[in-house]
Order: C-alpha cells, then sequence, then structure tokens
C-alpha cells in the first residue's frame, strides 16, 4: 500500500513540474510583449522598462523560467497588475466560496444521480430507465450558461422565490467567520438566535448548484446505472438471489457497495472539474468565486494573475484526481496489483 | 488489456462497417440523433434559401417582436433582426466550428497517437507525458486560457477547442495502434518491406478508424457547447455573428421582458449537441465492442 | 454505505484546507464591529442600511488617482474636498473649508479650514494635509509624485498649468497661489480628484491606499470584496449628521439583474435601468423613479491622428452615416436625446443655431468618394464593457453603427476591453474610433470643451482621445478659460462649438436622462448633475 502511495507520489513531481513550464511558457511565448499588453501603448519607454524588468522580462527566457519556477516552489505566484495584491492572496479570498458552491453541487449530483442510477438499473427497460437515461443525455448536452438563465428566468423573474445571484442578501453583512456562508449561517443562528443568514444563504445556493451540478449528475447518473448493471450480472449476486436473499438486500446491500467503486472516481473527478469550470456559472450568479475572478483577470490581460490563476487550480485538480486515486486503491485493493 | 483488444478489434472490412450500419438502423436513439444531425446540417447548407430574412438586417422600429407575430415566426431581437434567421445562420456556424476543431484535434492527436503507440519506446514516453500534462488542465480552463491568450475570435475558439481536445483523441488512437500493431496482417506488410510511414498511415490508421469516429461524433458536440461558452463569455464570435451563444449572451437583459430572445438560441443548441450526443452513444454500442454489454 | 461515508470524508478534508486558507477577508472586514458596537443615534430617520446596485467595481479608492464614475461612487462617501457642490445642484458650498477670500488680481485664493475635523483613522485634518493631498499632484518633486498617475489634475484639467504653489500658512489656513486668472478655478476643486486624503494612512503604504482609502467623508471605509461588494460605515465624528448605519456598494453587472434584485427588496437603489425596463418600473408602486437631465454627452471619438479619420471628410461622412435616431430608440428610449454639440442643453453657452447632421447615406457616400474612400474602408470601434450614464449598452450601439456604416461600405469591427484596461487603451490613443462620454464635473462648459477637446488635453494619457489638435478652437476656449465676463465666456464658447461642428472630431451621439430609480422608502436622494452619488443626507423610512 505505502510502495503504491509513495510511486504514485512520484508521479505527481514531474507531472507539476510540467504543468508549471507549460503555464510558464504558453503565457511567454503568447504574442505580444506582456509588459505592452499590460500597459497599453504607454509610450513612456521608462515605465515600460520598469514593469519589464518588475516582470523579469529582461531576462533571457530560460532564466525567466527558473525564477518563475524558483518563486512557484516557495508559494509566491507573484502580484496582479491590475489590483497590485498578491495573487495568493485574492485566490484564497475567493477561494471558499468556489468551493462552497463545488461542494453543494457535488452532494446535490452525487445524491440524486445515484438514486437515479440505481433505480434504472433495477428496472431496466422500463420508463424510470428511459426516462432517467433520456434526461441523463440530455443534461450532458446542456449549455450550463442557458440553463442558469433559464433558472433564473423560473424561479427568480416568474415565481419570485429565489434571488438572482451573490452568495448573500448584503443586507446582512457580516464578518465571515469560516467563509463558507452554509456554516457561518448555522453559527450566526447560534450567536443571533435567527435564522436569516441560514436561510439566504441557502437560497442563493440553490440555483447556482443546480446549473453547475446538472452535468455531474448526468454523468453519475450514467455511471451509476451502467456500474450496477454489471454488478448486478456476476455470480455472487446471482448465487446470493439464488439462496433466497430479499431482492432490496441484494441490491443495497451487495450489489451497490460494489457498483460504487466506479462512481466514486467519477465523483471526484467531477468535484475537480466543478472547481475549474465554474467560470460561466459563477460569472451569471455573480458568485465571488475563482472563476468569475479569472475571467476578469483574462479580461483585463492581467497575465500575472491569470497565470497564477490556472496554475493554482491545476494544482487543485491534480491533487484531488491523486486523492481520488489513492482512495480509490484503498476501497479496491486489486488496483495496487497492476 | 492489450490482450482482450487484440481479440475483438479486427481489421475493418467492407462487411463490419456494412454490418455496422444495420445495427445503426436498428438503434432507435442513435437514428434519432443521424436525423438532428441531418436537420441542422441541411438547413446550415441551404441557410440563404431557409431563412426568411438576412440574419443580419435590423429593423429598430420592429425590435423585440414576440413570436408568431407580424410575419415573423420566432420573433426579433432588441435590434429588430429575425430571430428564426440568426438562429439557422448559428446552425451553420455551429456546425462548422464542430467540425473544425474536431478536424484540428483529430490532426494533432491522430499524427501524436499514432507516432506514440507505432514508435513506442521514448517517442511514446515522452508524448504521452505531455498529454498527460495537459490533461492536468481541466478542458475548460484550457479553453480560455488559450483563446485569452490568442485574442477573442470566432477562429481562435476554434483552434483554441481543437488544441484542448486534442488529448483524448491522442489517447485513443494511440490505444489502437497498440492494438494494431502487432496483429498478424501489420507484421506480414512489415515482412514485406512497407516503410514505416506507409505503414502507419495506410496500414494501421483505417483500422484505428471505429473508436475515432465514436469520439469525433462527441467531440462534434463538445465542441458546439465549449464555443457557445466562449461566445457566451465574450471570448469567441464577435458581434454581429449570429452565433447561438453570443446570441444569448447579447439579451440575457431581456429575460424580464421577451423570453424567446434567450430560450430559443439555447434551445437549438440543445438539440444540435443532443443530436451528436445520442448518434455518438449508439456508435460507440456498435463499433466498440468493449463498452457493450 | 461505509464508502459512501468516505466520498463525504474527501469532502471534509477539503472543506479543512480550505479554512486553513481563508483568514484574510475577515481581518479586512473588522473594522465593522467596532461600527456595530456604535450608539445608534437617536431619531427617527436614523439607521439602517442602505444597499445601492451598480453596473461595476470601481477600479481604485484614491480619489485623485481615479478618472471614472464607479470609482467616484465610493470615494465621494469617504472623501471630502475643500468645497463641493450643494446636493443635487452645481452651486458651490463650503465643505472642509467653510469660507475663502480671493485677491483682487484673482490669482492668490486663501481657504480657512473647518477646526476639529478628524480623519477616520484619528488624524486631525489641518492645512499640512491638504497641501499634501493637492501637492502630491502638483509638484514634481513631492516625494509622492510617482505613485501617480493624476490624470484629472494634470491632463484632464490641466491644475499644474493654473497653480503655481500650495502653501500652510497656519494650521487651518491654506493659500493658492495661481499661475493665471482661471474661472472654473473654485469649481476644479469641489470635483473629486481634489480630496482630501490621510497624510499618515497614505505614507503608511503609498501602494496600498487605493484599496484602503482613508478620508474625513461621511462613510468610512470598511471592506471591498472585488467584484462584488464595498461596505461603508457611518463616520459618528462627520461634521454633519449622517443617516444612515451603513453604506453598500453592491456591483451587479446587468440592468435587469439589478431591477430584479430592487423589486425584491435586496437593493434600496439602483444604476443604470434599461430603457425596455422603464415602463415596468413607472408602474410599480414601491419604486420611485428619480429623473434628471443629464449634464453630459456621449460620443464616438474618432482618432484623428490615424487613417482615414485624419480626413475632415471621412469625419463628416461618419456624421451623415450614422442615425442617431435609431441608436435612441433602440438603446436609450425615453431616457435620451440626440446629441448634435459636445456640451449638453443644460449647460449655458449650448449653441442651439447649429444644425445637427442629418442621416444622409448619399452625401456621406459622396464624401467619402471625395476623400478617396470611393470604396469605403475598414475600421474598429471601440465598446465600453460597461453601462455608463451617457451610454447605457455602448456594444448595442457598436452593432447598430456596424450595420448603419455597412451602407457607405464601412466595414467595422467591433472592440471591447475590459473597463480599466479600455480607458487606459483609449487614453494612449490605441484605436481608431472609441466610444466614450463625459459627464460634467462643475457645470462649467471649461469642464467638458477642455478636458476632452482641447489641444493640450490630446496628450497621453488624454482626456482627448479624439486626439483633435485645433489650434484655432483651442485659442477661443483657452481665451474663455481667462475671462471673468460670463457673457463674452457664452461668445466665445458658442463659437467653439460652430468649429467642432464642421471639423467633426467626434460622432456625438446622445445626451442622457439620468434617471435612478429607488425604492420608496429612500427618502431625501438627489440625483447630482455631476454625475456622482451622495448619499449623506438619505434616510431610510422605517
Amino acid at each position: 500500500m505505502l510502495k503504491f502511495i509513495l510511486k504514485r507520489l512520484g508521479l505527481l513531481i514531474p507531472t507539476l513540474l510540467g504543468v508549471v513550464t507549460l503555464v510558464f511558457f504558453m503565457i511567454a511565448l503568447a504574442p505580444g510583449d506582456p509588459a505592452r499588453i499590460m500597459l497599453g501603448e504607454r509610450a513612456n519607454a521608462e515605465q515600460l522598462a520598469q514593469l519589464r524588468s518588475e516582470l523579469g522580462l529582461d531576462q533571457p527566457l530560460s532564466k525567466q523560467y527558473l525564477l518563475y519556477l524558483g518563486r512557484v516552489i516557495r508559494g509566491d505566484l507573484g502580484k496582479s497588475i491590475v489590483t497590485q495584491q498578491k495573487i495568493t492572496d485574492e485566490l484564497t479570498d475567493r477561494l471558499l466560496a468556489t468551493i462552497e458552491l463545488a461542494i453543494t453541487s457535488t452532494i446535490f449530483a452525487s445524491i440524486l444521480g445515484i438514486v437515479l442510477g440505481v433505480a434504472a438499473a433495477r428496472k431496466r427497460n422500463s420508463w424510470v430507465d428511459y426516462s432517467t437515461m433520456t434526461g441523463a443525455l440530455v443534461g450532458v448536452s446542456m449549455p450550463v450558461f442557458w440553463l442558469a438563465l433559464v433558472l433564473i428566468m423560473i424561479f427568480s423573474v416568474g415565481l419570485d422565490l429565489l434571488p438572482t445571484g451573490g452568495r448573500m442578501n448584503v443586507r446582512l453583512y457580516f464578518i465571515p467567520i469560516t467563509n463558507f456562508y452554509l456554516i457561518d449561517g448555522i453559527i450566526m443562528w447560534f450567536r443571533e438566535g435567527k435564522a436569516d443568514y441560514f436561510v439566504s444563504a441557502l437560497k442563493h445556493l440553490i440555483l447556482p448548484t443546480i446549473a453547475l451540478g446538472t452535468i455531474p449528475l448526468a454523468i453519475i447518473a450514467r455511471t451509476t446505472r451502467s456500474s450496477m448493471l454489471e454488478v448486478l450480472k456476476q455470480d455472487y449476486v446471482k448465487t446470493a438471489r439464488a439462496a433466497g436473499v430479499p431482492e432490496r438486500k441484494v441490491v443495497f446491500r451487495y450489489a451497490l457497495r460494489n457498483a460504487l467503486l466506479p462512481v466514486i472516481t467519477v465523483i471526484g473527478i467531477q468535484f475537480g472539474l466543478l472547481l475549474s469550470g465554474a467560470i460561466l456559472t459563477e460569472t451569471i450568479f455573480a458568485w465571488p468565486g475563482i472563476g468569475k475572478w479569472i475571467y476578469h483577470s483574462i479580461s483585463a490581460r492581467d497575465f500575472p494573475a491569470v497565470q497564477g490563476g490556472i496554475l493554482f487550480i491545476s494544482f487543485f485538480f491534480v491533487m484531488i484526481n491523486l486523492i481520488v486515486d489513492l482512495l480509490y486503491s484503498v476501497i479496491n485493493p486489486r488496483i495496487r496489483l497492476k | 488489456m492489450s490482450d482482450n483488444i487484440k481479440e475483438i478489434a479486427p481489421p475493418a472490412e467492407p462487411g463490419f462497417w456494412k454490418e455496422s450500419w444495420y445495427q445503426l438502423t436498428r438503434n432507435r436513439a442513435a437514428m434519432a440523433g443521424l436525423i438532428i444531425i441531418a436537420f441542422f446540417a441541411l438547413i446550415a447548407i441551404f441557410a440563404p434559401l431557409a431563412a426568411p430574412e438576412d440574419p443580419l438586417e435590423q429593423t429598430i422600429s420592429a425590435r423585440l417582436t414576440a413570436p408568431f407575430t407580424d410575419g415573423y415566426i420566432l420573433g426579433t431581437d432588441d435590434l429588430g433582426r429575425d430571430l428564426l434567421s440568426r438562429i439557422i445562420y448559428g446552425g451553420r456556424i455551429s456546425l462548422i466550428i464542430g467540425v473544425v476543431s474536431v478536424g484540428i484535434s483529430l490532426t494533432l492527436g491522430g499524427v501524436l497517437g499514432l507516432a506514440a503507440g507505432y514508435f513506442g519506446g521514448w517517442v511514446d514516453r515522452i508524448i504521452m507525458r505531455v498529454i498527460d500534462i495537459m490533461l492536468a488542465f481541466p478542458y475548460i480552463l484550457l479553453t480560455i486560457v488559450i483563446v485569452a491568450i490568442l485574442g477573442p475570435s470566432l477562429t481562435n475558439a476554434m483552434v483554441a477547442i481543437g488544441i484542448s481536445q486534442m488529448p483524448r483523441y491522442a489517447r485513443v488512437i494511440r490505444a489502437s495502434v497498440l492494438s494494431e500493431r502487432e496483429q498478424d496482417y501489420v507484421l506480414a506488410e512489415r515482412s514485406l518491406g512497407t516503410g514505416n510511414l506507409e505503414l502507419m498511415f495506410r496500414t494501421i490508421l483505417p483500422n484505428t478508424l471505429a473508436p475515432t469516429i465514436v469520439q469525433a461524433t462527441l467531440g462534434v458536440g463538445e465542441a458546439i457547447l465549449s464555443s457557445a461558452g466562449l461566445s457566451f463569455l465574450g471570448l469567441g464570435a464577435q458581434p454581429p455573428t449570429p452565433e447561438w451563444g453570443l446570441m444569448i449572451a447579447s439579451s440575457k437583459q431581456f429575460i424580464t421582458s421577451a423570453w424567446w430572445v434567450v430560450t430559443l438560441p439555447g434551445l437549438a443548441i440543445l438539440l444540435a449537441v443532443l443530436g451528436f450526443n445520442l448518434l455518438g452513444d449508439g456508435l460507440r454500442d456498435i463499433l466498440d465492442p468493449r463498452l457493450r454489454d | 454505505m461505509k464508502k459512501l461515508f468516505l466520498l463525504v470524508l474527501v469532502l471534509a478534508s477539503f472543506t479543512g484546507m480550505a479554512f486553513a486558507g481563508g483568514g484574510s477577508e475577515s481581518e479586512a472586514a473588522a473594522p465593522a464591529a467596532a461600527a456595530e458596537a456604535a450608539a445608534p443615534a437617536t431619531d427617527d430617520k436614523a439607521g439602517g442600511v442602505l444597499v445601492f446596485g451598480r453596473a461595476g467595481d470601481s477600479v481604485g479608492l484614491d480619489p485623485a488617482r481615479e478618472t471614472d464614475g464607479e470609482s467616484f461612487y465610493a470615494t465621494h462617501q469617504i472623501f471630502d474636498t475643500l468645497v463641493e457642490f450643494k446636493t443635487g445642484t452645481t452651486e458651490i458650498v463650503p465643505a472642509l473649508a467653510t469660507s475663502w477670500d480671493v485677491s483682487d488680481d484673482n490669482l492668490t485664493y486663501t481657504f480657512h479650514l473647518r477646526e476639529g475635523v478628524k480623519f477616520h483613522d484619528g488624524t486631525p485634518m489641518n492645512a499640512d494635509a491638504v497641501v499634501f493631498s493637492l501637492d502630491r499632484q502638483l509638484s514634481e518633486g513631492h516625494k509622492y509624485h510617482e505613485y501617480g498617475p493624476w490624470k484629472y489634475w494634470l491632463n484632464y484639467m490641466g491644475m499644474s498649468d493654473i497653480v503655481g504653489s500650495i502653501v500652510a500658512k497656519d494650521d487651518l489656513t491654506v493659500v493658492f497661489n495661481l499661475q493665471k486668472p482661471e474661472a472654473p478655478f473654485i469649481a476644479n476643486l469641489a470635483m473629486d480628484f481634489a480630496g482630501i486624503v490621510s497624510p499618515t494612512a497614505f505614507m503608511a503604504d503609498p501602494e496600498g491606499f487605493s484599496s484602503n482609502p482613508v478620508g474625513t467623508g461621511p462613510f468610512k471605509f470598511v471592506s471591498w470584496t472585488k467584484d462584488s461588494d464595498i461596505v461603508l460605515d457611518r463616520n459618528d465624528d462627520y461634521w454633519e449628521e449622517v443617516q444612515l448605519d451603513r453604506l453598500i456598494l453592491k456591483v451587479i453587472p446587468d440592468a435587469t439583474a439589478r431591477w430584479l434584485a430592487l423589486q425584491k427588496g435586496e437593493v434600496d437603489v439602483i444604476d443604470f435601468p434599461a430603457a425596455d425596463d422603464l415602463p415596468a418600473m413607472a408602474a410599480d408602486p414601491d419604486v420611485e423613479l428619480i429623473q434628471q437631465s443629464g449634464m453630459n454627452v456621449g460620443y464616438l471619438a474618432l482618432n484623428n491622428e490615424k487613417k482615414p479619420y485624419d480626413d475632415k471628410r471621412v469625419r463628416q461622412a461618419m456624421n451623415y452615416a450614422i442615425d442617431r435616431d435609431e441608436i435612441i430608440a433602440a438603446v436609450y428610449g425615453s431616457a435620451g436625446q440626440v446629441a448634435k454639440n459636445p456640451i449638453p442643453p443644460n449647460i449655458w453657452s449650448y449653441n442651439d443655431s447649429i444644425e445637427a447632421y442629418p442621416y444622409d447615406v448619399n452625401k456621406a457616400k459622396a464624401l467619402l468618394a471625395e476623400a478617396g474612400y470611393a470604396d469605403g474602408f475598414k475600421t474598429e470601434i471601440w465598446a465600453m464593457p460597461v453601462a455608463r450614464p451617457y451610454n447605457p449598452d455602448a456594444r448595442k450601439i457598436a452593432e447598430i453603427m456596424q450595420a448603419q456604416l455597412a451602407k457607405i461600405n464601412v466595414e467595422v469591427e467591433i472592440i471591447s476591453y475590459e473597463w480599466g484596461t479600455y480607458l487606459d487603451k483609449c487614453d494612449f490613443g490605441e484605436h481608431q474610433a472609441a466610444m466614450l462620454g463625459w459627464t460634467g464635473d462643475n457645470g462649467d462648459p471649461d469642464n467638458f470643451l477642455w478636458v476632452l477637446l482641447s489641444a493640450p488635453s490630446a496628450v497621453p494619457p488624454a482626456g482627448n482621445i479624439a486626439f483633435w489638435k485645433n489650434d484655432e478652437f483651442t485659442a477661443l476656449i483657452k481665451e474663455a478659460k481667462e475671462t471673468a465676463d460670463v457673457a463674452k465666456r457664452t461668445q466665445l464658447y458658442m463659437d467653439a462649438q460652430v468649429i467642432f461642428h464642421e471639423e467633426a472630431p467626434w460622432v456625438t451621439i446622445a445626451h442622457s436622462v439620468v434617471t435612478v430609480p429607488v425604492s420608496s422608502t429612500v427618502q431625501n436622494f438627489k440625483i447630482s448633475p455631476t454625475g456622482t452619488r451622495v448619499f449623506k443626507s438619505v434616510w431610510l423610512e422605517k
């Protein structure tokens, strides 16, 4: 086990190194002088020179790369051109908003996806199966930004039930405690004896969660179904059935726990994708997370920020995939033998 | 794992394709997908005939006309342009984007996958390392960043989508090349002195077609989705191009007053992508026997 | 089900990681706690949180460094100026200076400062602070001059050509020595860029000041969550009574989303309503529309330093080829009127005898042919990414222009950047043609014509982004600037507008009617003609 973990961790280092290298060269070799792009046509040669030396652009590329690598290893992603703040600070300020949304979406997609997937597999070729699978196919074909707008149209504009954006009614301004507004809402509930904060946070989460969770939901439902079908064909399930074990018990006690193995991998991967893929959803719901921040940095052509942002998310993504792999090997020892 | 593939992936023969087509016609979902795609393709090709009006013609006095009024079947947008015509021309643009992006990924991924699979050894290791690194970036982020660097335009969006989707083709093609490489027919050709390049492109490549077709069909759908998303963010098509994502972006301020300008282009995206996903799923069941149950 | 538990474990471990990384926002918000503890004011007007839903975020919060309205929305609440505009008018009234004397030669202005005023950080507001705030913009030798760009002071208002020196005569007396008589000088000092900043806070962290501002204004800075909200709390030591406990500036980029937020009571005041939503707003009993003709102009600047706009005939052709009525109908609705002059009709010296360029495609084609562009040309049109008072939707206008210009074979490419970048690039003349606009700062025609069209303003970073350098025009408005007699000034400005019309450096688009929808609980809110939003005298009905 330890050997497997070490081997997997060993693979991590070249991957991360590759990620840093690719990010660096993508930005460095992009057409146009970054200093010039950032400053616009500030004909002021002095400012240009100053910025270029600030960014280390006057050094040879190989040296720039080593310098950048050194800084990244020390956890320094540089400063944003627009705000002049440290990029790591800007990112951590927004990270929790993104994670909160990714977690609620993953939970929503997992629970509903597994339930639907199991139902479809149990009643194969029934209307339950067909409608679930059709729904799942429509789900993966869905333009998320459009779904988000349609949800707003129905639930905010039409039915007037839910807010259109943001994380909490700004009127309920409070000092964030954990910066997960749901948890903060509960703490405030205890502290002030009123549920307003929690309710507001919850209401603000519903639509973005649905919008962001739809595609993972569809994928999880499909995976659960096919994995479940696979397992139900296995001998031990047949044996259990033949031995007169009640069908419910066969499905939930024996089949499901094995069928969930691949599903957990998929959930992990989807969680990683949600952290990065929330650009559209965050933009539409004015959700102050990393996706929206990256979008702003891109439109401002704030290249150090873009560079830092993708690096940060990719690291996160790689780490999550690693953790999913490791967890999977814990649950399913066979994989280690390969 | 590769042992299994060798057994069940026979060299392509006319009979294989004929049999596949027969199976396809019996797969209702895949046929539905094919019909949707054919429908969009026809409309795209004959857009000038199908569209009642010029998609760029503004009639400010008729702005935001509701569907089925004053002869506008699907109504007009906020500059008084006929929505139906814009959606029709949008289909043309989306199909082009889908096909061109997939073409780019196929070319890049095909060359890399072939080289990696055929030569093996250090060539394979380097290529797969690069591919793994690319896969370490979340797909959407990679696409957005590439467009951001190249500058927002429809062409750059296609290039970005093409590059970001490339790794999966490289992987698929490499896997099938690996399984073909040691097949008897290849060994026979090689013993006859056929050169590397000719072997790769004339003999092995055609036999990797089946899994590639599946991947490409699904890829077109995803490319349409991605380009709509990019355009929605202002990173893809630019006004006044009747691109579906852009149409939604520029009418999102009318969600309270004119539902049709937001909903209809989105439905078009959904339907087109659904078509490719239906067909892709069906093809996978038929062409990729590993996934049959 | 044990496996599901594992999933929860994964999620929980991330939660843990996230906790570890996310402390900084709470630190920034810490001062809020102090404000909450402050004693509530007594009468029934006092108290409440007002949320202002606006279209874009501020660029920075140092009033002297920024040039855009979204930044001034915030700085105006945090900082005071020596004199200010009486809320809702352009009349000059005392602020940090309680009185002032002007010498007979109009060259020496002496300001007597209000006693006992303190900055939010406790630093006393005195003559040194005033000198510091303005001298950092004026004197190239000043230790903090390099933290500029001080675009307003240097470029837009040309203050360095007006002011010779600023001297602290005693603790509460500041003397300005002018280089030449300048009629609008006092009004200039009421503008945001002349805000008085805390020298202690600025010197402690010059770079960070614009994200952590300290002034003497009615509200003090609490926190700024980028792209989301700026929170300001009442300054209990303010020299006038302030009613609101807290003022929150919330960014909601989409006009319809702002309107929905107002309907749901999430915000109390919103900026830039979409023209299409106005009828519904007017019909809503819980919403009041506060309107005033805007002291503004929206225009398309044709860069005179770039081809083909170096040719007057091409510029005129553009003016003939663009149908302003269509633009007004599609974008402004009832909230706009066609512009024919660079200054709005509610500013004195507006020359109404000028005939607007009619929409005339043939005339435009003829002019292009004459200029050698019979087959048309390709051009960029830049469009701002945000709604502004003078132009609620620049991208849409660009699309309309694109369709209209296609009729004279001019092929348009629409270009847009993020707001801050857009302004920078325009200031440095990267554009071929760019939309922008102006809201008057002080009610003086000079504030439009000098800032936006004089030759000295056409130097990067420019206010004159048409880069139009017309000596005759500049001479006229320069003379008007240095003349005290209003009748004579009026005539000079009228003549200048004739030259502007003939030379056509811009395609003037529209003057808007500024509409601010507010919730009916909001009391005493007045639109300021200068485009800023003043909240110090606003209160909420309980």
